[in-house]
């Protein structure tokens, strides 16, 4: 992907995006912008303020300022005769159905078997009929490896099936952006491979835009196209993983770098 | 001392009560099983005016006598044109009182559920309705079925209390069939046995549910 | 005077009543009945110490005996409770009141309402001592006897204390539960506030002040106790985790 050339509208907008809790600055007039098909990979210390900037695409926190765009839409504002004012529910509904995420807790519903957990949105968010819905899903739990485990509750899967489940939970829908806020971080280690593999394999297939909130060096490095350094609330470095990870500009790119591998080494 | 033959000469006007007394317990409870949730959504919501109204509606409720809502409902309103019988005023006063209740039940079962789930709903983009219906309720609900049992048995030993506007209740019941025959003895005891055996028939089931509910998944 | 000329005079001098009465509503504030309402309240204050000092001895008794290794006692407490959580308060007050007296023995209005709220109210805070007993971790008590304690001194000395911090808040709402349950000694005589709330009515028909002032009266007796609750949760939990 050439960074310098965004001739059709990215996909993802971030305009002067600052978000704080309380008194703590977790993003500081950030600015980004994703393009569509683009696999990002946002890494930093914890506390940076990487999952903060995936919970704002999804809507679960309100920017305090700035603009996000999605697809050519404002999502948090409208614009009411030249000028942008905070949206309604309604609004912000319509524009983040074409947002998905992935998270490190899973989340999925504990009371609906596998594959009603897969369904139940398309049924009555998208308003498909339920035999559509469940070959939707079928179709996406197979594509995962658990066509088996249709019938089970979450509870009786492992932790790499459960969250293979909300991948497919998500992918369903068809969103234009996906979201993996740290989804192996939660993980027993000789689960995280699994999936890995299966987020691997929507990579490959190319169409969904897609933001990887990870630890996992060399996952991002494989997958990603661009990675992006935050730290203290602000874009550190961004770049080709090959350039980020084998020769970093910034002073704490490399600092944060050293020490994430030290640690790794010493395992 | 215990007089069998008049005991068993009564029973069957005592039993007739309990019937009475049944029936204002499970429309009581229907009433207030249905004004909990508005009364915790209330509570529960943004908007600052409604969440007050409604927790000082809940807390006045909750710190004042059963007994002196009754009366209020049974003799105040009339003065301004709505007439209540004895039972829909005493039904009435039930289900305001332990709304409430319930709705603080309600309160912690809707708490008690992970953030995890409202977000993965607003990940997949549900509306707030569904939200509620699909996900929150669903949960929210069977934990508390057990506590709300307690409740409705805690209900039904309240109902004597209507006695006081007149209702012919079992407790009523057994005073008139006392002072009929001068022997208060036998009717009261009986109405506390049976008092008793359906309390502890119905703690046994609302047990029987909790174990139950708690298999699910 | 015609008979239409009569009916329109009657109608002026009706709603001219009925203007004066609307005058006259909202109503003024009944200050005139607090003496009365207030002696009431006297009682229900009496009567509400008196059976909460009856019904936390009666919990701690009760609630450590579920816990006992006695069966015996075990037993015996299990009873007492389900007994008196099983039973209708009102029907226990008529029948300590009402059917005692038959045995000999005869209480007043006040001794039958301390005796019953104290034994009744004492039965759930039994189950409140019990439950908050049990809440405190197994590990205590091993810390106990790793230092060599007697099983009293454990009892006393660790777990109690650890105890009764959990247990003051759902104390509180059992003597809020008690402040109402003394309304229905009325219902036996007592001249408690609810009683005198009854009497007023039923003489001055004065019927929306009175039992809104008595509504306020007892919501007023609340408070005081559901802020003290929270105060001394908050001061005894300074310095915990």
């Amino acid at each position: 992907m050439n960074e310098n050339s965004v001739k059709s509208p990215p996909m993802v907008r971030y305009q002067k995006i600052s978000k704080s809790f309380g008194e703590l600055k977790v993003l500081r007039e950030i600015d980004l912008e994703i393009a569509a098909g683009e696999k990002v990979a946002i890494i930093g210390p914890s506390g940076s303020g990487k999952t903060t900037l995936g919970r704002l695409l999804m809507t679960l926190e309100k920017p305090n300022s700035g603009t996000i765009e999605v697809d050519g839409d404002y999502l948090w504002h409208k614009k009411v005769d030249e000028k942008l004012v905070w949206a309604n529910q309604k609004h912000i509904r319509s524009v983040r159905a074409k947002v998905g995420m992935v998270f490190q807790q899973f989340n999925l519903f504990p009371h609906m078997r596998v594959l009603r957990n897969c369904t139940e949105a398309p049924i009555h968010v998208l308003g498909i009929s339920e035999e559509e819905a469940q070959e939707r899903a079928i179709a996406m739990l197979q594509k995962v490896g658990l066509g088996q485990k249709l019938k089970d509750f979450p509870s009786k899967l492992s932790g790499g099936q459960q969250q293979r489940v909300a991948i497919a939970r998500a992918l369903v829908m068809r969103p234009k952006v996906l979201i993996f806020d740290e989804v192996t971080s939660a993980l027993d280690p000789e689960l995280v491979g699994e999936v890995l593999e299966v987020i691997k394999e929507i990579a490959a297939e190319g169409e969904t835009t897609m933001v990887l909130i990870t630890h996992e060096m060399e996952f991002a490095r494989e997958v990603a196209d661009r990675i992006i350094f935050i730290d203290g609330g602000l874009i550190a470095e961004q770049g080709p993983p090959q350039k980020i990870f084998e020769n970093p500009e910034n002073e704490r790119t490399k600092d944060f770098l050293s020490r994430f591998r030290q640690q790794n080494r010493n395992y | 001392m215990w007089d069998w033959q008049y005991t068993l000469s009564f029973m069957p006007d005592l039993m007739k009560a309990l019937i009475t007394t049944i029936s204002a317990t499970l429309v009581g409870f229907l009433l207030a099983v249905v004004l909990g949730l508005p009364l915790v959504l209330g509570r529960r919501s943004n908007f600052k005016p409604l969440a007050l109204l409604t927790t000082g509606f809940i807390e006045f409720f909750r710190s004042t006598p059963l007994l002196a809502q009754i009366y209020f409902i049974f003799y105040v309103f009339p003065k301004y044109g709505i007439s209540f019988s004895p039972f829909a005023a005493g039904v009435i006063a039930l289900g305001l009182h332990y709304a409430t209740y319930l709705s603080e039940v309600y309160r912690s079962g809707i708490e008690s559920i992970p953030k995890g789930q409202w977000e993965a709903a607003a990940a997949l983009n549900f509306s707030r309705i569904r939200t509620w219906v699909s996900i929150i309720i669903p949960q929210a609900i069977p934990p508390v079925v057990p506590v709300m049992g307690n409740y409705l048995i805690g209900m039904f030993k309240d109902t004597p209390i209507l006695s006081a506007i007149t209702l012919v209740e079992i407790l009523q019941t057994a005073k008139i069939i006392g002072a009929h025959s001068f022997r208060y003895l036998e009717p009261i005891t009986m109405v506390g046995i049976l008092f008793l055996l359906l309390s502890y028939i119905s703690s046994v089931g609302v047990r029987k549910l909790e174990l139950r509910l708690n298999q699910r998944y | 005077m015609g008979v239409s000329e009569l009916i329109k005079k009657l109608d002026q001098s009706s709603s001219r009543r009925i203007q004066q009465e609307r005058r006259v509503f909202p109503i003024q504030p009944p200050f005139d009945l607090l003496p009365q309402l207030l002696r009431g309240a006297g009682i229900t204050i009496q009567l509400t110490i008196f059976s909460t000092v009856v019904a936390f001895i009666v919990a701690f008794i009760m609630g450590l005996g579920r816990l006992s290794k006695i069966r015996l006692i075990r037993w015996v407490s299990t009873i007492y409770v389900e007994f008196f959580r099983g039973t209708s308060l009102l029907v226990q007050l008529f029948w300590a009141y009402f059917v005692l007296p038959l045995w000999g023995i005869n209480l007043t209005a006040m001794q039958a309402g301390i005796l019953i709220l104290g034994l009744s109210y004492g039965a759930y805070a039994a189950e409140i001592v019990r439950s908050s007993i049990l809440a405190i971790p197994k590990s205590q008590i091993e810390a106990g006897v790793a230092l060599n304690m007697t099983q009293g001194q454990i009892m006393i000395r660790i777990i109690i204390p650890q105890a009764v911090l959990i247990m003051l808040p759902p104390f509180g709402n059992i003597i809020i539960e008690l402040l109402k349950g003394t309304a229905l000694v009325s219902l036996i005589t007592l001249s408690d506030l609810m009683f005198q709330g009854v009497m007023i009515r039923s003489t001055t028909l004065r019927t929306t002040e009175t039992f809104s002032m008595v509504l306020l009266i007892y919501f007023v007796l609340a408070l005081p106790i559901t802020f003290g609750i929270r105060r001394i949760e908050g001061r005894l939990s300074k310095g915990r985790a």
